[in-house]
């Protein structure tokens, strides 16, 4: 018999719609790849950098690992509507070639329980398993999906406190996706009703629906149909939803795999971090801005959606504004995106009218100190706010006997990372200019910084020779090659990891192994990645001083609570934050170290 | 101006009819906390870029009151957004956003505005 019925008509056209869209898009986010990414992808096209990627692209675009790992049934409900998807549809097309041996048109695989009786197949070995194994996974699909349901309702439990707001189009696409599985459980148990085919779900549900008198072929059409237009619909909108995430993820991390990253100017593969954004809404909950200031549009996905959307890009520029930079989003973003990277391109184009050179040229007269054999102390402008530091690691520099060279003594120049998180990337290049130069021609071994700002500036925006260290790791580096020594003395105290240190540069355990060594060092509930901003940051140009110290405070409040005699931090804008607060003793991780210091 | 017969040199005078009212409305409006502001001079004393020029913040964000535009814009070229200013500030006055927004009604760009409670006014 046939294997053709008009309702297959909307399905086709879907699949086809998405094709050619998606190809295009593709095309042309891939063709606005600027130099350096497309000299990283032909360098490393060849290699056996796929393979990591595949990996990847399965643990995190089918089993949504990272999801997983903040709460289980988030993870569940992603899974099984990803792995469960994808899963019937692997399934059903080997399903499909067994029992059409003869070769078959693609949609037999997606209405297979339709045509199996329409055109008789040939009865394979073990049919009735896949008949089974079809329906358990149309179950766990379906379990995902009520989750999903769920989690609109309530979503707590979900680990959720926020969800995202979503445009029209992304709730036509949910509706129609959600369409999907319960109509095809529909047409399935019909189908079964009049022929007994199916599985365990489906033969049963076709049971009940025989004994209330439902085995009718016209609805058994209707139902095919609708299963059909949901899916022809959904695929339609597809490319122009949030559900577009489910593939430019994989490309994604291939070209991350890759070893390609985002630049200041939006490019093609910005595009596609704009379009792998599941808006899960996952950014929203740890965001200070939101937990202490109840400011609720600006975060990553709001971001991300106000780029991509052509009717809400007035708002991108308030919207990329209004953001401390703190990094905690991208730290929770189960993608990875680079969010602090994006928003700093939109700032970026909003100053192009004021960011020209600067009026630098003051910085002419200052002139680097020859430092052979030397290492080059940048204190940063804010630790020139708390002189205790700048004095500290003087103080250490000279006990290991360590000659340097301090480099912003009397004359500070800023590092040009405040400048470049406003969007001034011209002004920011002066400053770096001016400093690279002074470093390159004083001739020092190693650069030493004691602000985290700078540290992350000189190691990330800077292309120095030299090895940039913060003095966390510098002071950890003395102590366990043992030019250091120290003594421990009985107080208790909690860390606080820095935004630009922690999460900007990954530098957790050089100061936990510092502080242990000298000190007893406390655990806190939100530590590591999860930290809080000090509220203080440079990132965000709009907060009044009352905003930034709720902020400060609940910071404060996560450090006090495990009943500290300190509190340690590593950065002087962090330290002053805190300090501000006089509740108790705030000290560097330098000042700490320099009272302790037993070195002959 | 009207001449009274005498002179006064033109460094230290006020020309209030060039006060362009609008632009300070609209920076008090974008800075809400430059109202607060003493004169106390302790942005100036605590500035980076002030320890190698006569860049003076406190200076400038009185010249913006008094209508003394003519070399503002250059002036405030020389600030790095170091922040230390607005760390030392007794009154809270957030002095970057001050500088920055100067420049854009300088230069006669659109600002962003915000809202206490809803964050960004869309
Ligand atoms: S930015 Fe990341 S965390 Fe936020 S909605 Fe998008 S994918 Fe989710
Ligand atoms: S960087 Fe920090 S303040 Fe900005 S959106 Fe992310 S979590 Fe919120
Ligand atoms: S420190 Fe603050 S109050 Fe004092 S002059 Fe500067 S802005 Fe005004
Ligand atoms: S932010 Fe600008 S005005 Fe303020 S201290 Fe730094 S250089 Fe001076």
């Amino acid at each position: 018999m046939s294997k053709f019925s008009i309702f297959i008509i909307p399905f086709c056209i879907g699949v086809l719609f998405l094709l050619v869209i998606s190809v295009w898009k593709y095309w042309r986010w891939i063709k606005g790849f600027d130099k350096l990414q497309r000299a990283i992808i032909r360098k490393n096209i060849f290699t056996w950098r796929f393979l990591p990627a595949i990996w990847e692209a399965f643990r995190e675009g089918l089993l949504h690992w990272r999801i997983t790992k903040k709460n289980l049934l988030l993870g569940y409900m992603h899974r099984s509507l990803a792995f469960g998807w994808f899963l019937l549809i692997v399934v059903g097309a080997v399903q499909a070639s067994l029992g059409y041996p003869d070769g078959h048109p693609l949609w037999i695989a997606i209405f297979y329980n339709y045509f199996e009786i329409e055109a008789s197949p040939v009865d394979f070995r073990h049919a009735v398993f896949f008949a089974n194994l079809m329906d358990g996974l149309l179950l766990y699909v379906l379990s995902g999906l009520f989750l999903a349901m769920f989690k609109k309702v309530w979503s707590r439990p979900l680990g959720m406190k926020r969800t995202t707001r979503h445009t029209l189009t992304d709730r036509v696409a949910k509706l129609s996706l959600w369409c999907i599985f319960p109509f095809r459980l529909l047409s399935e148990a019909v189908t079964s009703a009049i022929h007994g085919n199916g599985g365990f779900l489906v033969k049963w549900l076709g049971g009940v629906f025989e004994s209330i008198g439902l085995a009718d072929p016209a609805l058994e059409y209707t139902c095919w149909m609708l299963y059909s237009i949901a899916l022809g619909t959904f695929f339609c909108i597809m490319p122009f939803s949030r559900y577009m995430h489910i593939f430019t993820e994989v490309f994604l991390i291939y070209f991350r795999q890759l070893g390609v990253h985002d630049s200041d100017k939006k490019t093609g593969y910005t595009m596609f971090e704009l379009s792998a954004c599941s808006r899960c809404g996952i950014c929203i909950d740890g965001c200070p801005l939101n937990r202490q200031l109840a400011i609720t549009n600006v975060q990553g996905v709001y971001m991300l959606q106000s780029i991509r959307n052509l009717e809400l890009q007035r708002n991108a520029e308030p919207i990329a504004e209004n953001c401390l930079m703190c990094d905690r989003c991208v730290a929770d973003c189960p993608v990875n995106l680079d969010l602090s990277i994006i928003r700093r391109q939109v700032r970026i184009k909003n100053k192009v009218a004021i960011d020209n050179k600067g009026g630098y040229e003051y910085l002419r007269n200052i002139h680097p100190f020859n430092s052979i054999g030397r290492v080059a102390y940048f204190g940063g402008c804010m630790s020139h706010l708390t002189p205790g530091i700048t004095r500290s690691m003087e103080a250490i520099f000279n006990a290991v006997g360590q000659k340097y060279w301090f480099m912003d003594k009397d004359e500070t120049i800023c590092c040009g990372r405040p400048l470049l998180q406003q969007g001034f990337e011209h002004q920011a290049f002066e400053l770096r200019r001016k400093n690279t130069e002074m470093i390159v021609n004083s001739k020092a071994t190693m650069l030493i910084t004691s602000c985290p700002i700078c540290y992350q500036s000189f190691k990330k925006e800077y292309k120095l020779s030299i090895p940039v260290m913060h003095h966390t790791e510098y002071i950890n580096m003395l102590i366990s090659n043992g030019q250091l020594k120290l003594r421990k003395d009985d107080r208790k105290v909690t860390y606080h990891d820095p935004c630009e240190l922690g999460r900007g540069c990954g530098i957790y355990d050089e100061p936990r192994n510092v502080l242990s060594a000298t000190t007893t060092l406390l655990k806190t509930k939100e530590e590591r990645e999860k930290s809080l901003c000090c509220g203080f940051n440079l990132g965000n140009p709009l907060l009044d001083i009352e905003q930034q110290t709720k902020i400060r405070d609940a910071a404060r409040d996560n450090l006090l609570a495990p009943n500290p005699d300190t509190i340690v931090t590593a950065c002087p804008m962090c330290k002053k934050a805190f300090t501000r607060a006089e509740d108790i003793p705030v000290k560097d991780i330098a000042e700490i170290v320099a009272g302790n210091i037993i070195n002959p | 101006m009207k001449d009274f017969g005498f002179t006064i040199s033109k460094g230290r005078s006020l020309d209030l009819d060039n006060l362009q009212q609008d632009r300070v409305d609209k920076l008090l409006e974008l800075v809400p906390s430059y109202k607060l502001c003493i004169g106390c001079g302790g942005c100036t004393a605590s500035c980076s870029a002030a320890g190698f020029t006569d860049f003076n913040i406190r200076r400038i964000h009185t010249s913006f009151l008094r209508a003394r535009y003519d070399d503002l814009d250059k002036q405030l070229q020389k600030c790095m957004l170091c922040g230390k200013c607005t760390l030392v500030c007794p009154r809270g006055v957030n002095t970057r956003a001050l500088i920055i927004n100067m420049r854009r009604i300088l230069a006669g760009v659109d600002s962003v505005t915000v809202n206490e409670e809803k964050g960004v006014v869309l």
